[in-house]
Formats: structure tokens, sequence, C-alpha cells
């Protein structure tokens, strides 16, 4: 259980992640509505996922590497230093992002809108705590023949096929069954909670609480 | 102040923002044309309910006089859904009302009271002079980036105008938006196709030929506006212009259609030099480019020179001047305001190249002085200027002043002011709603009228 369970979290990121209106869901959804055709909306999701996985895997590989060079204790106060700072700035000022794609987006720009909302939101960094465990000791699951990186990079993919999953099932049930207008009473304050698990994710790392 | 549950005024579509309760409020901007007390946000009655229904309920006088309050808008609205730059837990609660000539900006807030708005910022012309390097601020937009505000004039108060943004919750000044601007130079109205990634702006002229009242020989120069600028909505670069020709002058007010799936819109020509004759237009695209066709000429009524005003006896004939359309959120009626000869016109756009004449009403007007079965004091002074449609395409309510230099040029015995609501026919047809006029009160003359919740040129949409 105790093995597993770093991976379930970072599956269970991928969930949260991929949950998000604002992490590409949504966007797969409209741009579908606006082509009029199922395909899109399907075909939109692999391009997001794309991006969201290359962010991840950017922050993961920075702190790999870091691990082989400085203790691993720094690495993991320098991250969750970091989250926290990404809390407070997203809390402040989230909402003031360049917007750089619009609905004439191509594929290759959903890759870059993607990937431009992840590294903003921290989503690398939120994953961290889960995923360092799997790679730089610590847990048991990094202990084996595998090495960091590898380990590092199977996190990545498990949590971007997770968000991918969670992405697929919603925008197909969202464009499918229910609508649009179900954004005007369940879209939640994603925001908040995001800056709440930043800030949880952060406070574990700092404390060694994981 | 967060909340978690999206705003309940924005709505993720115009088929479903049609669908909303009706407004009981109407938010009027109101200034004194001879600059001696502060301009006001004045709120309306407007529910048919009420016992205060078309009386004005609340007056919330800005700081300094001489603002000229003209145009403004909401912080937020259902552009807030959409799913490349969501902001779907800010409130619309804030009127971003800016004065255009004192280029001061005031944030009201409504949200404690909505019939009493405060005051709860003055961002001075010195901080958008020199944080985005425009003046004389007019056309508010909520938009992907936050607030869009076109302004007229540059820190001198000369050309190029353009536009800036704000922030939505701090209403901080962010600075200029376009990053190529191309050769645009004249500014005016400033609106947006969100499916196209287009922004369309419209032009009138610099602070220096308008803030007298119009120069006629810039106007029979054709130097006025006359042209579209359309951009790259988030590259903010300039992409294309289209110049109507030297007949035309004074290109305005930009209604693209609601639908965003929609590649078209509407825009008002206020003046033919050929024959006095106002335009509306269609814009289009065409391929990879814009186009225009000229869809609706209205002409000119012949009049004894007696009753013209000096501007216009040589001509013996009154210009319909259309200063203001607005479309309603099916994008299928258009209203044409056209302040000189004094009627409201409707027409059918569902077909946008063909537009169907389906109701006209008169009132006021250069020569015709019509008056309207709730006023009082017969004569009626101005011409449906600003029109306003409520989301559902059931009322429409307009007021009759223009600005306040150029009134006293086509009505120089003064204008009265004066705002009433037209009750609308689903299937085509407009009449006066009999209770609903409202004399205003002076020195103050309305302009622009904004519906609470939202109206047909307050929100954008992103999905069909």
């Amino acid at each position: 259980m105790i093995e597993a369970s770093p991976w379930l979290t970072v599956a269970g990121l991928g969930a949260f992640h991929g949950l998000n209106p604002a992490m590409g869901w949504l966007f797969a959804v409209a741009l579908g509505l606006h082509r009029q055709s199922r395909t899109i909306v399907i075909v939109s999701l692999l391009p997001i996922a794309i991006g969201h996985a290359i962010s991840i895997a950017a922050v993961a590989g920075l702190l790999v590497v870091a691990g082989a060079f400085v203790p691993h204790d720094l690495v993991r106060v320098g991250a969750g230093a970091s989250l926290l700072v990404w809390a407070a700035y997203h809390w402040r000022f989230g909402h003031r992002h360049r917007v750089r794609f619009g609905m004439q987006v191509g594929l290759c720009g959903l890759v870059v809108w993607s990937f431009l909302m992840a590294a903003t939101h921290g989503a690398g960094l939120m994953l961290w705590p889960a995923l360092m465990q799997t790679c730089l000791g610590g847990g048991a699951a990094a202990a084996g023949s595998v090495s960091p990186m590898a380990s590092a990079l199977a996190g990545v993919g498990i949590h971007t096929l997770a968000m991918l999953a969670t992405t697929a099932v919603i925008a197909v049930i969202v464009h499918e069954c229910l609508g649009v207008a179900v954004l005007r009473s369940a879209w939640l304050n994603f925001d908040l909670l995001w800056v709440a698990a930043l800030a949880v994710a952060g406070a574990l790392l700092i404390a060694n609480l994981i | 102040m967060a909340t978690w549950k999206p705003d309940p005024s924005f709505y993720p579509s115009p088929r479903m923002a049609m669908k909303a309760a009706p407004e009981t409020l109407a938010y009027v901007a109101t200034f004194d044309p001879e600059r001696n007390t502060p301009d006001a946000l004045a709120v309306v009655d407007v529910n048919p309910n009420s016992k205060t229904y078309s009386q004005i309920i609340g007056t919330t006088p800005m700081p300094n006089a001489g603002d000229e309050l003209h145009h403004f808008g909401w912080n937020a609205c259902s552009s807030c859904l959409c799913p490349n730059a969501p902001h779907p837990h800010v409130e619309r609660r804030y009127l971003v009302v800016p004065g255009l000539r004192s280029s001061r900006i005031h944030i009201l807030d409504t949200k404690p009271n909505p019939r009493n708005p405060t005051i709860v910022k003055v961002i001075e012309p010195e901080e958008v002079a020199d944080k985005a390097g425009y003046t004389r601020p007019h056309t508010v937009h909520c938009g992907p980036e936050g607030i869009y505000i076109a302004a007229l004039g540059n820190r001198e108060g000369k050309g190029p105008g353009g536009v800036f943004l704000m922030d939505h919750e701090t209403f901080d000044v962010l600075g200029q938006w376009e990053m190529d601007r191309g050769p645009q130079q004249l500014a005016y109205d400033a609106w947006w196709h969100l499916g196209h990634d287009t922004l369309v702006t419209s032009e009138w002229g610099t602070p220096e030929t308008f803030e007298n009242g119009l120069i006629p020989d810039v106007l029979l120069g054709a130097k006025y506006g006359r042209r579209l600028h359309f951009w790259d909505l988030h590259k903010r670069k300039h992409v294309q212009t289209i110049d109507f020709g030297d007949k035309y002058q004074l290109v305005f007010e930009l209604r693209p259609a609601h639908d965003p799936t929609k590649a078209y819109g509407f825009v008002n020509c206020v003046l033919s030099l050929e024959n006095l004759s106002s335009s509306i237009w269609t814009w289009h695209k065409d391929g990879d480019k814009w186009a225009v066709k000229k869809v609706i000429e209205i002409p000119a009524e012949p009049a004894n020179e007696d009753d013209l005003p000096p501007l216009l006896k040589g001509f013996k004939a009154v210009p319909p001047l259309v200063t203001d359309i607005d479309l309603s959120m099916d994008d299928k009626f258009l209203y044409v305001a056209c302040w000189g000869t004094g009627d409201l016109q409707q027409y059918d756009v569902s077909d946008p190249f063909n537009p169907k004449l389906t109701g006209k009403v008169r009132i006021g007007g250069i020569v015709s002085k019509a008056t309207h079965p709730g006023a009082k004091n017969g004569e009626l002074s101005g011409g449906p200027q600003m029109v306003e449609i409520s989301r559902d395409g059931k009322r429409i309510f307009f007021t009759n002043s223009l600005y306040g230099a150029i009134d006293p040029q086509f009505y120089p015995h003064g204008i009265e002011g004066w705002m009433v609501k037209l009750d609308a026919d689903p299937n085509g047809g407009i009449a006066f709603d009999p209770n609903f006029f409202v004399p205003w009160p002076a020195p103050h003359r309305p302009h622009q009228v904004r519906l609470e919740g939202g109206d047909c040129s307050s929100d954008s949409y992103c999905y069909p």
C-alpha cells in the first residue's frame, strides 16, 4: 500500500488538474461547438495533454537534475518555498495573464496554450511532493534499479494519462449531454482550490511531512 | 470578494442570455453641458410593477464638474466564461465610468445598493496618460484580458487614439493595448469577434476637431474618420484597414454579431457628403480578408430653411444623423437612431446583407419635434440617440443628447433631456410604452444607458 501511494497521488493530481476547466477540457468543448464537430472535441484533448505533460516534465526534470547536484533536503525546501510563492502569486495575480490564443487556435497553438496554462498555474510544482517520492528517495518506490529520471518520467506519464482520461470524460459528458449551460451552476472556484492545493503541497514539503 | 460559483449574470452563450430575467434598473450617464455642476450616474426604475416605474430613483454625482460622462461599461461580463482565458469568479459589480472631456475614470460599486452606486475609486487623467499614453476615454468593454477602453486622443490630446487595458479587479491601468498599430490614427469605438480572434475599431477624430463642436471645414474636407480597422485580438496587431471613401464621414458604433461563430457586424456612417444621408454597413469575412457592404441608406428629408439650424440652412434638408445603432441578442433586429430626423427604426437583419424595415417611431427631431404620449409639454427637442436593448429583446431604451458641444450645432434652441422606452414585438414592430417618459432634470442631459445584469452592447460570448 505504502509503495503504491505516491503513484496513486500522482494519478489523483492528474485527475484534479484535468477537472479544472482552465486546464483544457472546456477549450476542447468550445472548439467542438464552434466547428460543429464531435471529433474536434476529442482531437483537441491530445495537444492539451501534450502541452500539460511538457510543462510538468520540465519542472520534474529540473528538480531531478537539481537532486543530482545538491542535497535532496535543499531541493525539497526549495520546491516547497516555490510552491508557497506560486500560491501567493496565483491568489493575487492569477487572473492577469496575457492571452495569446483564442478560438481560432490550431493544434500546435493548443500545445503552447496548455503548456503556458500548466506552467503559470504551477501544475508541475504541485505534483512534485508526490513525484519526489518516486524518484528522489524518501519513499520505497525509488529503491530499485530504475534511475530517478526514468521514475520521474513514468510519474509524468501516469499523471498525464489520468489528466487526459478525466478531461475526455468531462468534455464528452458536457458536449454530448449537459451542454455549456452547466457552467453557470457547476463551475466551482477552482482558483481557490488551486491556491489551497499549492499552499498545502508547499507546506508539506517544507515541514518534511511527506 | 471571491465567490464559489460564477456570477449569475454571466451566460455562456447569447441564446442563454436571452432567457435572463428582465432588468429592474437602468444606469444612465448624465452630464451638465455648461460644466457648472458635477455630472452624475443616474439610476432609473424600469420595473413596470414598481411604484417608482420610469422615475430617477438614485443619482451618484461625480467628485468634479465638467467630466462629460458619455459611455461606460462593466468591469466583467459573460466573456469571463471564455475557455482560453477564464475568469468566471469575478463579479459583475463595478461600473467603469470615464469622463470623455476630463479623461478622469470613475469606478462605481453597484453591489451594496444597486439603486445607489458609490464611487470607490477615481483614476486621474495623469495616471492613464502616464501608463497608457492615452486621453479622452470613450468605449468600455469587458473582455479576455480585462477591461478594454477605447480612447480618442494620445497624451497630448492629438492622434493617435487607441485602446488601453485596465485590470478588472484592481482597476490598475495596465498600458497601451496595441503592439503594432499599423496605419491607424483616428479612434472611436472598439469591439470584437471572440470567435474569430478579431478586434474591430472605428474612427471619429482627434479631440481638437470635436471638443468645440464639429468643424465644417474638417467635415467637408472628409478629414473626420471614415475607416474601419481590423486587428488580431491576441497578437494585438493591426491587420487590415477598410476605407469607406471620401464621401463618407464619421464611422461610429460597432455592433458585431453576438453569436461568436458568425463573422459579420454592423456599423453606422453618420453622414454622406454627397446627399447628407446616413448609412449602415455590414462588415464580413470574405475569404481571409474582411470586406464591407452598404446595406441601408437613410436619406435626408427636405425641410424649410427657417426650421433648420445655421449649419444646415444652405442644404434645405434635415439629415437623419444616424449616431447610434444596436443589435438584439439573437442578431435578428438592428435598431437605428436617427438623431436628426427623430426616427428610431427597427430592421430585421436575419439576412445581414438584406435588412428589412420592420418598425419605426418618431420622437423629437430637428424639424418634426415630435411628442410622446407621456410628455406633458408638447414639442420635444433632441432626437433618438444612445439606444440599449434588453437581453430578451423586448424592451428598447433610448435618450436624446449626443455630445455637449455638438448638441447646439443641430439643436440651437437647446435640448431638454428625456429618456423613453419602446416595447418590441418578437416578430417585428415597435411602439412607445406610454407610461415610460422620463423628463430629464435640467441642467443635465442623458447619454448612454446600461441595464442591470447586462444588455445587448455590454457582453460578448465564446459559446454559440
